[in-house]
């Protein structure tokens, strides 16, 4: 019934738009400056303080109205460079997506391989287990002190706190495919006097893929979530980088842009996985 | 003038101060100073000390150069020398002034106005007047500017002046020998309490408070246990005081997560500009001079590179001498308030700089002196901050308080510097500390910390 599968789209599309609407217009009464209610000040004195400040009250939220322009501002000119500790937001998200996939192509490296072992032996399987059952929920940044301390590098730390949070979803992931291909293919494959090595990679690979993918796809997520934190701690560049830096100068603005911007990146990683995802699921 | 006689004659002693001269280290700087060396023999004076240095190093015990000298003579000791160390290349190399041995530098900064000398040299030309390229890098936290200084990520870094002594002693950190050889600001902090506490003004009322701080090893920290102890509260128990990195105190401020904090500019100021907050003091009313954040390098940095050690030390004093005039300081807040460096409203700098401010509850207030840069670090500075140390309880070890305030803050450094660019240091051992209203005895550490009826140890 493709109809019925379009109005549902354009429904839902329309949706959408109306609860963006609402949001920004409720955003923008919200945000109005309220009047303080101190007594006024000099005007020498309201030189020297922000504009709410001198009507005795707190500066405000920014409105939609200043988002946007400042949305435009950044997006007019993502790649300038004013000295080392001012970048451009493009050339900030390009420093966290180049550590983001540095730690994760790290992971996967470590971890499919490693998921492969496990997954197949038992053995291995219950041997290292307790140490991911501890190390896994592990809050990534926790990290970062020992990795600062311990590589004494802080780009390397950042992409080693990448790695770490990545690798587990993979790691499980990888394994728990591993160990559920099926038994009767296993069992053909043996019929056929097929060798480990071929069997693993024309059999159990092939099966698992689709599992393992999501793995990656669950790392991923992590990973981009995670740099934003490792950044701000960290300094230096990175759009995690960005948002304290303009947390210093208070400026909402900026960092509602980069709120966006690194939901925006974070969707279009998602979507990359997804893709790949579906390339290598096969039909039964 | 001994530091000028001549090394290889076998009766001179060099093993006093490390310069070679015939006295204490501890006087070195005053003494060198009274040293102004003929424009005629100054060559020959200053080949001298090169050779003095080298020999030194050759035979660092008096007792065997001597008696080797007294064998071969001293033609044969210099030709021997000479053969295996390359003297006159050497004696060349000091003369010029040294190029430094590693032109680009990183320096690692906190957005603060504390680092105002610091920052302003990049954009004003200092460091490239020395012949230096230097990237000022901003940094998150004063954790975080550590690690990066001890995993040598920076050449030479902004840090709070307790930080060296802790970093040396090895306290919260492994001991690495570190070295402060400027200060760079005096005063400049304030305590900044919430709107709406604005009729709680004594400090008596503030039993239960939170405050922040920006790092325990702090000047901040030590001045806000010292006020509230002098007002018969426990910093420990009656307050609560958290370290909070100082761009996220106003954000706490804002939420009312703290009742105020004792932070560095331009956050005291920038609460006021966004009516969070207001001015209760600025610390130059407890203690008028104090220190408060220092440009620091390890021990081996300074040793290794010599000569981009002084090209960078020289670079400091100078922009830390141009920011202490009180007719550049307009020109200098609208340096260092782009985005590249501190990423503030330019009138909040100007504010801070030019001391006429805003004080969060209606009125304009003048103090020039509401911050001053002056880099000589006297070695009192340091007794003071470790007899704090001791009082906290930080410091658990007995410690010879003179010995590690020499080895770390280098006032003989500073001064030999300061007199080579034409400047007048002062007399190390002439500074008084009076914090509100009682003196310090440099002398006498640990009777000052038993003096005082709120302590840990």
């Amino acid at each position: 019934m493709p109809s019925l599968g379009k109005s549902l789209g354009v429904r839902a599309a329309l949706l959408s738009l109306l609860i963006f609407a609402a949001i920004v217009a409720l955003w923008q009464i919200a945000a109005q400056p309220v009047a303080g209610s101190g007594p006024a000040v000099d005007p020498e004195y309201a030189k020297l303080v922000g504009a709410a400040a001198a009507t005795g009250a707190k500066s405000a939220m920014p409105t939609p109205a200043d988002i946007g322009a400042t949305i435009w501002k950044h997006l007019a000119d993502p790649f300038y460079v004013r000295g080392s500790n001012d970048k451009g937001i493009g050339i900030q998200l390009a420093y966290s997506l180049g550590r983001v996939l540095l730690g994760f192509a790290l992971a996967a490296l470590v971890a499919v391989p490693l998921g492969f072992v496990i997954g197949m032996s038992p053995l291995v399987y219950r041997a290292l287990d307790p140490f991911i059952q501890i190390l896994k929920p592990v809050s990534p940044l926790a990290w970062m002190p020992l990795a600062l301390y311990t590589i004494k590098d802080s780009a390397i730390s950042s992409i080693f706190v990448i790695f770490i949070c990545s690798v587990w979803p993979m790691l499980i992931n990888t394994a728990f495919g591993v160990a559920s291909v099926r038994r009767e293919w296993l069992n053909v494959a043996r019929t056929l006097e097929v060798g480990p090595l071929r069997t693993a990679f024309r059999v159990i690979l092939p099966a698992a893929a689709p599992t393992i993918m999501t793995g990656m796809r669950i790392s991923i997520g992590i990973a981009w979530l995670v740099i934003v934190a490792a950044e701000m701690l960290v300094g230096g560049t990175g759009i995690g980088y960005f948002v304290w830096n303009e947390w210093n100068n208070l400026s909402i603005a900026n960092i509602v842009t980069a709120i966006l911007l690194i939901g925006l990146v974070g969707l279009l990683l998602d979507q990359a996985l997804a893709r790949l995802a579906r390339l290598v699921t096969y039909p039964e | 003038m001994s530091m000028f006689e001549d090394p290889f004659d076998p009766r001179s002693l060099l093993a006093r101060c490390s310069c070679g001269g015939d006295h204490r280290a501890a006087d070195h700087a005053r003494l060198t100073a009274q040293a102004v060396p003929s424009p005629a023999g100054e060559e020959a004076q200053w080949n001298r000390v090169v050779d003095a240095a080298v020999l030194r190093a050759t035979f660092p015990v008096d007792a065997q150069r001597r008696r080797f000298l007294k064998t071969v003579g001293s033609a044969t000791a210099l030709a021997a020398i000479s053969s295996v160390f390359p003297l006159a290349a050497a004696r060349e190399a000091f003369a010029q002034g040294g190029a430094p041995e590693k032109k680009d530098l990183k320096v690692g900064f906190i957005p603060i106005t504390c680092a105002t000398p610091i920052i302003m040299a990049h954009p004003m030309g200092f460091y490239s007047k020395q012949g230096l390229n230097v990237e000022v890098v901003k940094t998150a936290g004063w954790a975080v500017i550590r690690d990066k200084s001890l995993a040598k990520e920076y050449d030479a870094a902004h840090m709070l002046s307790p930080m060296p002594l802790a970093i040396s002693l090895g306290i919260g950190s492994n001991p690495v020998p570190w070295t402060m050889p400027a200060i760079e600001n005096i005063n400049g902090q304030a305590i900044t309490l919430a709107i709406k506490h604005k009729d709680k003004r004594n400090p008596k009322d503030w039993k239960g408070f939170r405050f922040a701080v920006p790092f325990d090893y702090s000047m901040h920290n030590y001045l806000l246990r010292y006020y509230v102890a002098e007002h018969g509260l426990d910093p420990d128990k009656d307050i609560s005081i958290r370290s909070v990195p100082p761009p996220e105190m106003v954000a706490n401020l804002r939420a009312d997560n703290i009742d105020g904090y004792l932070g560095p500019d331009p956050f005291n100021q920038r609460a006021v500009y966004d009516g969070i907050g207001f001015i209760h003091l600025l610390t130059r009313e407890l203690w008028d001079g104090h220190p408060c954040c220092a440009f620091t390098v390890s021990k081996e940095f300074a040793s290794q590179n010599p000569n981009a050690y002084r090209a960078l030390l020289k670079a400091i004093i100078d922009a830390t001498a141009y920011a202490s005039k009180a007719e550049n300081r307009k020109e200098i807040a609208k340096a260092i308030a782009p985005q590249n460096y501190l990423n503030q409203p330019e009138t909040v700098l100007e504010q801070i700089l030019t001391g006429t401010y805003a004080d969060g509850l209606g009125a304009v207030k003048k103090d020039p002196n509401r911050i001053d840069f002056d880099p000589f670090p006297w070695n009192q500075f340091a007794v003071w901050i470790l007899s704090q140390m001791k009082r906290w309880g930080q410091l658990k070890a007995d410690i010879d308080y003179a010995k590690v305030a020499a080895e770390v803050y280098l006032a003989t450094d500073t001064a030999g510097m300061m007199k080579e660019m034409g400047l007048t240091p002062p007399d190390p051992s002439k500074k008084s500390i009076v914090v509100m209203g009682k003196p310090f005895d440099a002398a006498k550490p640990d009777e000052y910390v038993k003096s005082f009826a709120i302590r840990r140890s």
